[in-house]
């Protein structure tokens, strides 16, 4: 078993920098899960950590060892890749023990690894069809296999889901959870599904255009995103954006007007005039009850999603501000109705105008 | 079930069969005059030989007078070891082309598109004159040489397209099991190509079992004949033993038709791949 740890990594091609100022702990054992939009560089970190591709600077270490210069087999790595990546001439048997061959492994001891393998991930029925024969659930699993039959030190999985339909998804998703339980593998696990990340990590590392944003445990980044973006990519229906503005500070309090309410909260102090302009986000879950203090926001309803447990309303405020509310399921109200909407100021989120929280202090990740 | 033909189709279904028969022509001519008298053949060109006029004296002719059993076993040599050497070479150039990024890779990839272009026969006195020096006047190496360099740059272009077409993630995949490159080339690259090594087997193997030029040029010595060239020496300018050259034709033709046979299931394959998946 083994931790892994990156140290200002930065990749380039050519002119464009893929990764910038990487710099990320994972714990022996832990399950971390890199998450970001498309393009944001995630898939490439995953490549770096396994070998497949060279870094620009920067050191990468697996168990205490720098690896930056080892091939993808020395790393004590195993890759589970999007495609599957099964190799099509080969049966499941075969394909799970290629990697194996070649190491120079007992015969005996590549086949006790193989059918103890296919036992965790009931495959051992299936063992001599070629995949082109297996359906998607199942070539993934020949996928683990090929991935648990190595012993890895680290599991490297790259989307490993986005191939297979929803209930499947599902499924698969809490099998890798009871993998990562029986095996206590270090696990990295890159996705752009941010329900993924939540339900697998321990910890999450959201990226954005090739930097890190926050790292967190899922719920952390929940409760306390440090930036516009990360506030916004977590969380589904995403966060609802206010425009909002300064109207008083006085030590760490601050005093806001948005949406034609005014609302008083404790902030840590940055440099905040009366007059600057921020941002006020509230989750859609956020917005319905009325409660004790809750400020009122009045408006008309665009639409109505109604998904039985609850109805997502989107609305827009007098102020021209359009917001999702997640209201109970039987809630009554129609398209083109008044609806009003209700917010309680513990739970608001917000950012100055570089995006950034003045609620969330940023902490140096640990370690550096 | 029942479509509607419709008159496109019938058209279509005109111009394939006019080209088989085009196509098909010369060789079912040549099978028929082959076992007829000389005599019939210049009667009656387009008859089928009947109990009078068939005769297997061009066949007799053809044992009695000629060595064909070596020129026989020359072609073979020479297209078999072509051919291998065409497809190994091809196929590992194919796979440094198109996976290896380094200096000069576009720049070698153009020198082989070049190939393709320029016709190697516009280079005969010089290759004439290469061989002189090197001593391989008469040999068949001279002739597996000049194939091999003929054939290369198509073979590196269909297999380098089909090699592309291997998901990138396969070779990752390897790469994390510990495959050495040469094992992922070996293991993987080519038992998924074999449709492409089919169709570039056969579009190779041809043109040089029927080549009269080069063996004319490098190696017209005794016992170094193809068969294509053995041939000719029933082609006199005044007489032509006609029964003679059209027996050895069609025994020229048979091993040719057995590997093409061999490859084409694979070369259907390789045609139709990506279309059915």
């Amino acid at each position: 078993m083994a931790d892994v740890s990156l140290h200002g990594l930065a990749k380039s091609f050519g002119p464009v920098d893929i990764l910038r100022d990487i710099n990320l702990t994972v714990d022996d054992g832990e399950f971390v899960v890199f998450v970001g939009p498309s393009g944001c560089g995630k898939s490439t970190l995953l490549r770096i950590i396994a070998g497949l591709e060279p870094v620009s600077t920067g050191e990468i270490r697996i168990g205490g060892r720098r690896v930056n210069e080892l091939p993808p087999a020395d790393r004590k790595i195993a890759m589970v890749f999007q495609s599957y990546a099964l190799y099509p001439h080969m049966s499941v048997y075969k394909n799970m023990a290629f990697g194996l061959k070649f190491a120079k492994t007992d015969k005996a001891e590549v086949d006790r690894r193989v059918r103890q393998a296919a036992e965790i991930l009931k495959l051992s029925a299936l063992l001599d069809r070629k995949p082109r024969e297996l359906s998607g659930g199942q070539r993934q699993r020949v996928a683990i296999g090929r991935a648990i039959v190595r012993n890895p030190s680290v599991f490297l999985f790259d989307e490993p889901l986005s191939n297979l339909d929803a209930a499947l998804r599902v499924n698969t998703r809490i099998e890798i959870a009871k993998l990562h339980q029986e095996l206590g593998a270090t696990m990295i696990y890159v996705t752009h599904d941010q329900v993924e990340a939540m339900t697998l990590a321990s910890k999450i590392v959201v990226l954005n255009h090739g930097r890190i944003e926050q790292i967190g445990a899922p719920l952390d980044l929940y409760r306390r995103p440090c930036n516009l973006f990360v506030a916004g990519f977590i969380g589904s229906p995403r966060m609802n954006f206010i425009k909002g503005e300064v109207q008083a500070v006085s030590g760490r309090r601050l005093s806001l007007r948005f949406a034609g309410a005014e609302i008083d909260i404790e902030y840590l102090g940055t440099a905040l005039k009366v007059g600057d302009s921020v941002t006020i986000g509230v989750r859609p879950e956020h917005m319905a009850e009325p409660g004790n203090g809750t400020i009122a926001l009045d408006g008309q309803v665009d639409a109505v999603e109604r998904l039985g447990e609850a109805s997502y309303v989107y609305m827009k405020l007098e102020t021209g501000d359009d917001v999702i509310v997640r209201a109970s399921g039987d809630v009554e109200v129609a398209t083109g109705s008044r609806y009003t909407a209700h917010l309680a100021p513990k739970t608001i989120h917000v950012f100055d105008a570089s995006g950034c929280s003045i609620q969330v202090e940023v902490r140096p990740v640990e370690g550096f | 079930m029942n479509r509607p033909i419709r008159p496109s189709r019938i058209l279509v279904h005109l111009a394939l069969i006019l080209y088989t028969v085009i196509a098909l022509g010369p060789i079912l001519l040549i099978l028929l005059n082959a076992f007829k008298t000389r005599r019939a053949i210049f009667a009656d060109p387009l008859g089928f030989p009947d109990a009078r006029t068939f005769t297997t004296i061009g066949f007799d002719q053809v044992f009695a007078k000629s060595d064909f059993g070596l020129y026989f076993l020359n072609s073979l040599t020479v297209t078999v070891v072509s051919l291998g050497l065409i497809v190994l070479i091809g196929a590992m150039a194919a796979w440094a082309l198109t996976e290896y990024r380094f200096r000069g890779n576009t720049i070698i990839g153009l020198y082989l598109a070049i190939g393709i272009m320029v016709p190697i026969r516009l280079g005969s006195v010089s290759i004439l004159r290469m061989m002189v020096e090197l001593n391989l006047v008469n040999t068949l190496t001279a002739l597996i040489l000049v194939y091999v360099a003929q054939g290369l740059p198509l073979a590196v272009l269909i297999l380098g397209e089909f090699i592309q077409q291997i998901p990138r993630e396969l070779r990752d995949a390897a790469r994390c099991d510990g495959v050495s490159e040469y094992r992922i080339f070996g293991s993987i690259i080519l038992p998924l190509i074999q449709p492409a090594i089919a169709t570039v087997a056969v579009f190779t193997m041809v043109p040089i079992w029927n080549d009269l030029w080069f063996p004319l040029i490098l190696s017209p010595g005794d016992g170094k004949q193809t068969i294509t060239l053995g041939v000719q020496q029933f082609i006199g300018q005044y007489v032509t033993d006609w029964n003679a050259v059209l027996a050895s034709l069609t025994l020229a033709i048979a091993p040719i038709l057995v590997l093409y046979l061999l490859f084409s299931r694979y070369l259907v394959r390789g045609l139709t791949a990506g279309a059915v998946k």
